[in-house]
């Protein structure tokens, strides 16, 4: 069922709505699991949008394997999807620094207050990002350090690639993720794809994984497609390459390549001189599991992150 | 006065990026001021330039205290300036938010790093700065509550209020809070305008800094002694939501008094003209910050009342 979990009025006959569909079985016990997936904080991510699609695909095709709740938001942030930006159109931070949000503040917070509130009690969130439009990434599970023993259990039933343990950091206290967690409502990010596109395969993938994991908290009965065992690093296997001049950058290698330490990852060009103004090399051996894909780049713009000593694609 | 380039960035087909940094005096470091960090803050351009004009006369005089330096960096996201944004244009990054900055990260954590680098280890640091909501401020003084701070020094200024904040995890990025962190006292100079210029407040904050460099021993310099300042708790202000969305109609705004009851502002529904809401004043006070737009969202905040201390 539809519902709109909370609206606010814009100043010309408009209304800015935040809707979810909650599955939920015919007949309800009151002891059911809920699990909710979440998506489309940053306008410009839309992978998750065939994520949620496929999701309630193959809940409504299958209504008697559905033994727990299901709420799908696929638009936290409706403005910037319809308009193609990034963030919230005239409000100056990232939705996804305002969490847990304030019925005080401006009606940004008080939408990012009200959405928290809706998905309290949740036994499980998964968050659905997709990158930027600048970089693309295979699909990956990012778990803050201080969570991972609770999450990296879930994160393993995800059928992602791999799951980056990254240190804390202050500033990411105010993700919808770090609130949730510090509720007590378990919430994985996944990171996946490239932003301003839908990549199926990878949609695909996280949806058996998805399933999967309605599947072992006894959402869903029905048949669950085989998943993969994700590696899992931290952040001092991870390798940043960041361009050291600017220019147009073309890439070497496709992304979920294994390269050797100063291997050729790719070139950053100037066409005005027919020049290549900067050879981009990987700082270590690893698999290539972040690649930029938007070609324009300055001198410090991420080109690729390797995942040092592991060879996994 | 020595003028140089602090930090420079290629691009790929604009002309490079230049952050210049102007230096006053010689020895100690006194005093760094900076000036726009967003590129739509023309106001606070305007407020540095007329503080190096000030600087100049007066180093021309001999007023600069001998073995203190001061640097002014007028403007560090002109790129974004002199093309109509905010943010970072590439990808619409704020370098407010990237402070201490990180040489070998992204673009704008390299340009943070670059600033960073030569504005640290100052006694004093003085942003002129813009807020997240627009709206215009009465001219004041904030300071991030880190437990470094100290209101008693912002209040030598001689600006009416100093506010403090408490730090959200989204301020512990800013240049503020990670001058306070690297042992700078560090304050952000509000003036009433953002995007325009207001002479008025310029003047006022251009005075209030060149007070307080003459309190602190960095330069000579014959002031008023300015406002005794009060000293307000950012949570303590008290905010008026707007319930409806339409034209916004503003009847009181910064610096104004108000008494409970007052209508503070007024929302018409937007195709027939009709006052649709009246904004009440909830408390007795004085206006600290206004919404300024014709457009205003329901729920968003039509102003900040700083309360008055007898009721
Ligand atoms: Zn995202």
């Amino acid at each position: 069922m539809i519902e709109t979990v909370t609206s606010v009025k814009l100043p010309v006959d408009e209304s800015l709505l935040i809707q979810k569909n909650r599955m939920e079985p015919l007949e309800l016990t009151g002891r059911e699991k809920r699990m909710t997936i979440v998506t489309g904080t940053h306008g410009d991510e839309l992978e998750g949008q065939f994520v949620c699609y496929e999701v309630l695909r193959r809940i409504r095709e299958n209504m008697d394997c559905l033994k727990g709740i299901v709420d799908v938001f696929p638009a936290l942030n409706p403005l910037g999807i319809d308009s193609i930006t990034r963030g919230i159109p005239q409000f100056d931070l990232d939705m996804n620094r305002i969490f847990p949000g304030s019925q005080e503040g401006v009606f940004t917070e008080y939408v990012a207050a009200e959405v928290v509130n809706d998905i309290a009690g949740s036994d499980l969130c998964v968050d659905v990002h997709a990158s930027n439009i600048y970089l693309r990434e295979m699909p990956q599970i990012r778990i803050s350090e201080n969570t991972a023993t609770k999450l990296i259990p879930y994160a393993k039933l995800m059928n992602v690639d791999f799951v980056w343990v990254h240190a804390a950091a202050t500033v990411l206290e105010s993700t919808l993720a770090h609130s949730l967690n510090m509720m007590g409502v378990p919430t994985l990010v996944v990171e996946m794809g490239v932003g301003m596109r839908i990549t199926k395969e990878y949609c695909y993938q996280l949806v058996d994984g998805i399933f999967n994991v309605m599947s072992e908290l006894g959402i869903w009965t029905g048949e669950v497609n085989p998943v993969r065992e994700p590696y899992v690093s931290v952040d001092e296997e991870v390798g940043f390459v960041n361009a050291d001049a600017s220019g147009i950058f073309v890439p070497a290698v496709p992304i979920w390549s294994y390269v050797e330490e100063g291997g050729h990852i790719g070139d950053i060009l100037n066409p005005l001189t027919g020049l290549i103004e900067h050879r981009m090399e990987a700082p270590c051996t690893g698999t290539v599991f972040t690649l930029r894909e938007y070609p324009i780049v300055y001198h410090g713009s991420l080109i690729a992150r390797v995942l040092g000593g592991v060879k996994i694609c | 006065m020595l003028k140089e380039t602090i930090y420079s960035l290629k691009a790929p087909y604009r002309d490079e990026l230049r952050i210049s940094g102007y230096r006053f005096g010689q020895g100690e470091k006194a005093a760094c001021i900076i000036g726009s960090i967003r590129g739509n803050e023309v106001q606070q351009l305007y407020v540095c330039s007329q503080l190096i004009k000030a600087l100049k006369e007066l180093e021309a005089h001999g007023s600069i205290v001998s073995g203190k330096e001061i640097l002014v960096i007028p403007s560090v996201n002109h790129y974004s300036m002199n093309i109509g944004k905010r943010f970072w244009a590439v990808d619409n990054t704020d370098i407010n938010r990237m402070f201490p900055g990180y040489d070998k990260g992204e673009t704008t954590q390299r340009i943070a790093a670059g600033v960073f680098e030569e504005a640290k280890e100052y006694s004093y640091g003085i942003q002129f700065a813009s807020f997240y909501m627009p709206g215009d401020f009465v001219p004041h003084v904030r300071m991030m509550e880190t437990g470094y701070q100290s209101a008693s020094l912002a209040n030598l200024f001689g600006l009416p209020y100093v506010v403090i904040r408490k730090p959200r995890p989204i301020d512990t990025t800013t240049l503020n809070y990670n001058w306070q962190l690297w042992e700078t006292n560090a304050f952000s100079v509000y003036t009433k305008e953002t995007d325009d210029i207001d002479e008025i407040s310029a003047k006022q904050a251009v005075s209030a800094v060149l007070r307080f460099l003459t309190r602190m021993g960095v330069i000579r310099y014959n002031s008023h002694s300015g406002y005794i300042a009060n000293v307000i708790l950012e949570d303590e202000l008290t905010s008026v939501h707007s319930d409806e969305a339409g034209i916004f109609h503003r009847f009181k705004g910064p610096g104004e008094e108000v008494h409970r009851g007052d209508v503070i502002a007024e929302v018409l529904d937007p195709y027939e003209g009709d006052v649709i809401s009246q904004i009440i004043a909830p408390t007795e006070g004085i206006i600290f910050f206004s919404h300024k737009k014709p457009l205003i969202t329901q729920r968003d905040i039509v102003c900040k009342i700083i309360r008055r201390l007898h009721e």
